[in-house]
């Protein structure tokens, strides 16, 4: 049995008896992965005894899950109305140069803040009443 | 001395840790407690009473030494922005430390619960009915009644369902009130429990709000035994828009794709795993433990206007000079929650657009700023109150662009469900950069099939701005009236209000460009 096997073994065993149990383990795998990949959701259904269709089902649907892991850090930057409003999209392409290929500058819709924005999170670090210069300092230190 | 700095997400995404850090380094003590809500003044550091904000890691000194008198607000609750609201569930903001069940019982906390309990099922449907609360998420559904026929459906397992997943741009109080005050929300939903004979209850927390789930969760396993044998878990999201549907949260409760349900039945009668479900916003479910409290119910029905009774946290975001939360009884203007509360746009420019309730609503001229915060006057004004946020663009707003944004917003989050909004967001996409294409002056060429000679009856001139125009608003009309939930069935309203109000800024671009070609 691979170490991975094992591993979603372990988190399909903590968590099946919940009342769907599904998400709650896809969010263990992937936070332990970094994604939730074809052989990952065989595993998962085979564990819960769902068909594999079921699973890539659910995971295909949230934009949470990924098939791939991204081995880039990741900086999200809210680009919802709230926002724009206060100038988001004057400033995203100074993010995207200080990112460049290295760092991976991902549109969300909404952190909450909006009415402090532009805002951006970073793991679970929140920033809030960006400019250009801050948002490019923050990309540039992820 | 004791400085007492908000723990908000908004605050510590400001800075607010390093400031705390800062005052206990220097061998104060710091509680780190909820946020009063005025966002432009955050991270505000709070000594007797006394407001400072917003604060930077430079002013710690002048703040201990008195000498801080550029960012002295005076006393917090004498400012007008706090003083001119009426608090009843953010009644704690800013006074006390979220996760202290010492401040929360200090200040009336578990006393609704303690009643609810003694008077039973019946008496506190009848209570909740009188209030006159109406759900909180946007559709404003009576909470009386909808706690009734959960109560008087057959099931031996019911669930009480709090919908946290606030996805909504421009609104922040569920956040807030989860960060700042979580065991109002346990409390409520204890009560709820209480009323309809369930025993268990999910809050489904969007991941988006990392913070709210990590004080949740803990108050959750602190009060388990204050609340037992009413059991609570948090489930989290996985940033699906639509999961803010309620038949879609279900659905995605239950593990599965997070697809919107037809209706009926309705989640009352089968809910999640089939079973009789209340499920009510964060704010409804909050506004609860107050309406228990003795004479609350009647107190609750005799603020607000007609038939929208109580006080609606309002959610003041986007180019705003004072953003944050503004709680006051039903009935304010848009005209002063603007201009008067939250003193016009941060950039100075004029007001052009107010969007009200988030990305389905509409966008508000300010001619229109006499209309009176109502979920009637609302409807009948083609618009709605949604969550109650409220997000302000000044003149430099290209309304076309985000009227682009709206449906191009309903194309990514569609659960794909109904054809009106899984096709009719794209097509609206596609429809919006044809009337705003300079290039073509707004409208299309025939087409290859519409040129074949065995197309009789097709036009052979393509379209006109003006009948593209017609096709967006038909294809609106569609999705108004064709889609399963409010994702499709609302995102004509930006788009309609925008089109109606700022025509504009829709043709301008093809108009200008054909000018300038002559």
């Amino acid at each position: 049995m691979s170490t991975k096997e094992h591993k979603i073994g372990e988190i399909v065993a903590e968590h099946h008896l919940r009342e769907g149990a599904l998400l709650p383990i896809l969010h263990a795998v992937q936070a332990e992965f970094g994604c939730v990949d074809a052989d990952s959701e065989a595993m998962i259904a085979k564990g819960l005894n769902l068909s594999r269709a079921d699973v890539h089902g659910v995971v295909s649907f949230y934009h949470d899950f990924h098939d791939t892991p991204e081995l880039r850090p990741v900086v999200q930057v809210c680009r919802a109305e709230a926002c724009k409003a206060r100038g988001v999209e004057a400033i995203i392409a100074q993010a995207t140069a200080a990112a460049g290929d290295r760092v991976k500058v991902q549109t969300v819709y909404c952190l909450g803040l909006c009415s402090s924005g532009p805002s951006a999170r970073v793991g679970d670090r929140l920033y809030a009443r960006l400019d250009g210069p801050k948002l490019a300092q923050i990309v540039e230190n992820a | 001395m004791i400085i007492r700095i908000s723990d908000d997400a908004l605050a510590r995404a400001l800075g607010a840790d390093e400031l705390a850090a800062a005052f206990a380094g220097k061998g104060h003590e710091v509680q780190r407690t909820s946020s009063w809500g005025m966002h432009w003044l955050e991270p505000l550091v709070e000594i007797d009473g006394q407001g400072f904000g917003p604060a930077t890691l430079e002013d710690v000194d002048d703040i201990l030494d008195g000498a801080a008198s550029e960012i002295a607000i005076g006393a917090i609750e004498q400012h007008p922005f706090i003083a001119k609201q009426q608090r009843l569930t953010f009644s704690r903001a800013g006074k006390t430390r979220p996760l202290s069940l010492e401040d929360y019982e200090a200040t009336g906390g578990w006393s609704g619960l303690k009643r609810a309990r003694q008077m039973g099922s019946e008496q506190i449907l009848a209570e909740v009915t009188q209030s006159g609360l109406r759900g909180r998420g946007g559709a404003g559904f009576p909470a009386g009644i909808k706690w009734q026929t959960v109560a008087r459906a057959e099931g031996a397992q019911k669930y009480i369902v709090c919908n946290a997943d606030e996805g909504d741009s421009g609104t922040f109080a569920d956040r807030m009130l989860m960060e700042g005050d979580p065991y109002l929300l346990i409390e409520g939903m204890a009560i709820a429990g209480e009323a309809v004979g369930a025993d268990k209850g999910y809050i489904y927390i969007r991941s988006e709000y990392p913070d709210a789930i990590a004080k949740l969760e803990k108050a959750i396993e602190l009060s388990a035994g204050l609340v037992a044998p009413f059991e609570l878990e948090v489930r989290v999201g996985a940033g699906a828009y639509v999961c803010g549907e309620e038949t879609s949260l279900l659905n995605s409760l239950e593990g599965k794709r997070g697809e919107v349900r037809a209706k009926p039945p309705l989640p009352a009668i089968e809910g999640l795993f089939g079973k009789p479900t209340v499920v009510n916003n964060v704010l409804t479910l909050a506004a609860v433990p107050h309406i228990l409290a003795e004479g609350g119910a009647s107190a609750y029905e005799q603020l607000g206007l007609a038939r929208s009774k109580g006080t609606m946290p309002i959610q003041l975001a986007g180019n705003i000079k004072h953003g944050g939360l503004f709680e006051t009884a039903f009935g304010v203007t848009l005209g002063e929650l603007v201009n008067d509360i939250g003193g016009g746009t941060e950039s100075g420019r004029p007001v052009k657009a107010v969007q009200v309730g988030g990305p389905l609503g509409a966008y508000i001229h300010p001619d229109d700023f006499g209309i009176r915060f109502d979920y009637e006057e609302y409807t009948a004004a083609d618009a709605l109150i949604g969550h109650g946020g409220i997000t302000v663009f000044d003149d430099t707003a290209d309304m076309g662009s985000m009227a682009r944004f709206a449906m191009e917003f309903c194309a990514a989050e569609s659960c794909g469900k109904c054809t009106p909004c899984r096709i009719g967001a794209v097509r609206g996409v596609e429809i919006i950069d044809r009337i705003r294409d300079a290039k073509t002056g707004g409208g299309r060429a025939p087409d290859h099939v519409e040129r074949l000679d065995v197309m009789h009856n097709a036009p052979r001139h393509g379209r006109s701005q003006e009948q593209e125009i017609g096709l967006l608003t038909d294809l609106c009309e569609t999705m108004k009236f064709g889609s399963l939930c409010a994702l499709g069935g609302f995102t004509p309203f930006p788009v309609m209000s925008a089109l109606k109000h700022w025509p504009e800024d829709f043709t301008g671009r093809a108009a200008a460009e054909a000018e300038a070609a002559e």
